[in-house]
């Protein structure tokens, strides 16, 4: 049997081994959730339908979103950066498996526990105060085959900024620029679908897009029939696109690769 | 002796800044991306002001008003005493063991770890909002107003401030609490950017009652637009916020205390 079901397994029982660390950081990720009702209410009480969202659709994404954060990793990196700084990323190149593939195989394994323990909390909290809208049988199914995709997207992403590290040596500012990336064109912050004209344009076909407001809106039952089907090529065309850039920058990383001190 | 714990504070955060000086490209990245990351609220603001004149009543230099009185105060809360966060952190790693050894108070040298340039990155947005805002607002500018502006920067430092030191020191008792304090910080940091009217009411009673956070910007706010309470709070309240900040701060150096006292340090 490969390598890889075992790292991701040994990431999930890592990330699962502080479940009130776990708890506590969803309780932010909760508190969060209900002030971004609020202002959205107020912005859907001054617009309502604004962007083809009624208001049950606006609160349920703060609390949809806010249940994402963890297992999509909106806000952090890879811990493949502190590695590459410290020179502990030679001990990973010289595993007889792919340096990309290894940490994908970490990724994996920490959305899980992070959905295991991080993304409950928001929605039921958010079903207690609100009414939100309910999902679909079909609406969950896709948004079941969304959100792993977006984690793919998510992981693609921080893998390159990580790699970044091997020419930058400190990535820390880099690190900070792909945060605002994220957090802004992910619909984080806003959903996308309140950003005006051609803002809104570029927002959506980001692959920041892809994390959130694709699966967001593929919940909410926005995208269906063909619309659903492009909605999910958008995310895979993605994910391979910046898979397949990670892979490259591997090779070269490969060459570059100058351990300090050594 | 006030004095000698400003001198000692500067001088750790002086050699802080020279350490972080040894790699200046890296710095001024980080101090624009620190800047740009706490840009992002404000970016929000304007997208929403861009689909409605109006959010809960408010126009958008009010609004902006309460971003750049929140933002200011939180940001200089955060750089004198935003690393107290790792509280927990370094009593998991026995490093709050090796700070105790030494002749400065652990607060001081936590709150001035890895003291950098790049935090006043946050300064940035935040004034240049509030510049921007204060002469578009549609105010009678009285004595009073004015000197309104700079006491509730003042006070909402203080605020923030003890309730960063308040929340680090819950972290003696919840080790992993960390990731819910946050709530209180980053949460009192986001949420007093809005007019709290915006908030279901038994909220702004929360946070005016028991996280006094309403006495950051929003009630010395009302006075300054000259708004309505729609708590229906006597008017002292709008005075208040000095002195809600002097007992926030003497409650958090009093936790504080007695949390230290009872540290037992971790492992065996």
């Amino acid at each position: 049997m490969s390598v890889f079901p075992w790292v991701a397994w040994y990431a999930l029982r890592r990330y699962t081994a502080y479940p009130l660390s776990s708890v506590a950081e969803s309780v932010t990720n909760t508190a969060f959730a209900f002030m971004r009702a609020y202002v959205l209410l107020a912005l859907w009480q001054a617009r309502p339908a604004l962007g083809g969202y009624d208001v049950t659709d606006a609160i349920t994404f703060c609390f949809l979103t806010q249940a994402m954060i963890g297992p999509v990793q909106i806000f952090r990196g890879l811990e493949l950066s502190d590695r590459i700084r410290s020179g502990d990323v030679a001990i990973d190149l010289y595993r007889p498996v792919g340096l990309q593939g290894w940490w994908l195989a970490d990724d994996l394994g920490r959305a899980t526990a992070e959905l295991l323990l991080r993304s409950g909390l928001p929605m039921v909290a958010g079903m207690l105060v609100f009414t939100l809208r309910p999902a679909g049988p079909w609406a969950l199914a896709a948004f079941a085959l969304a959100l792993p995709l977006a984690v793919l997207v998510s992981f693609a992403i921080r893998y390159l900024v990580a790699l970044a590290a091997f020419w930058l040596h400190d990535d820390r500012g880099l690190q900070a620029i792909a945060l605002v990336m994220s957090l802004f064109f992910s619909g984080m912050i806003l959903p996308l679908v309140v950003f005006p004209g051609w803002l809104g344009g570029i927002a959506r076909a980001l692959p920041w897009a892809a994390l959130i407001q694709v699966p967001a809106d593929i919940y909410l039952g926005k995208r269906t029939g063909s619309d659903l089907v492009a909605a999910l090529g958008f995310q895979a065309a993605w994910a391979v696109a910046l898979l397949a850039a990670g892979a490259l920058l591997t090779v070269a990383a490969r060459r570059k690769l100058v351990i300090h001190g050594g | 002796m006030p004095g000698g714990v400003v001198r000692v504070y500067g001088l750790l955060a002086w050699t802080w800044i020279r350490a972080a000086a040894q790699y200046p490209v890296s710095m001024v990245l980080l101090t624009f991306a620190t800047a740009a990351v706490s840009m992002l609220d404000v970016a929000a603001i304007m997208v929403m002001f861009t689909r409605a004149p109006r959010i809960a009543g408010f126009t958008a230099p009010e609004v902006l008003f309460l971003y750049g009185t929140s933002a200011l105060s939180f940001a200089l809360a955060d750089i004198l005493f935003g690393t107290t966060e790792r509280l927990g952190k370094h009593i998991r790693e026995g490093t709050l063991d090796a700070m105790l050894v030494r002749p400065v108070s652990p607060l001081i040298q936590i709150a001035t770890e890895d003291f950098s340039p790049r935090r006043l990155g946050k300064l940035v947005p935040a004034s240049l909002v509030l510049a921007l805002a204060l002469p578009r607002l549609d105010v009678d500018w009285t004595a009073g107003r004015a000197v309104m502006i700079p006491a509730m920067v003042l006070a909402g430092v203080a605020i923030f401030s003890g309730l960063w030191v308040l929340t680090a020191s819950l972290q003696f008792v919840l080790i992993d609490g960390h990731g819910a304090t946050k709530s209180v910080t980053y949460g009192g940091a986001f949420l007093t950017q809005y007019p709290l009217s915006m908030f279901a009411r038994d909220f702004v009673r929360g946070v005016t009652f028991a996280v006094p956070l309403a006495f950051v910007n929003w009630q010395p706010g009302l006075y300054v637009l000259d708004r309505a309470d729609p708590l229906g709070l006597p008017e002292a309240a709008r005075f208040a916020s000095p002195a809600v900040a002097v007992v926030v701060c003497v409650l958090a150096g009093f936790v504080w205390r007695a949390g230290l006292r009872h540290y037992r340090s971790t492992g065996s």
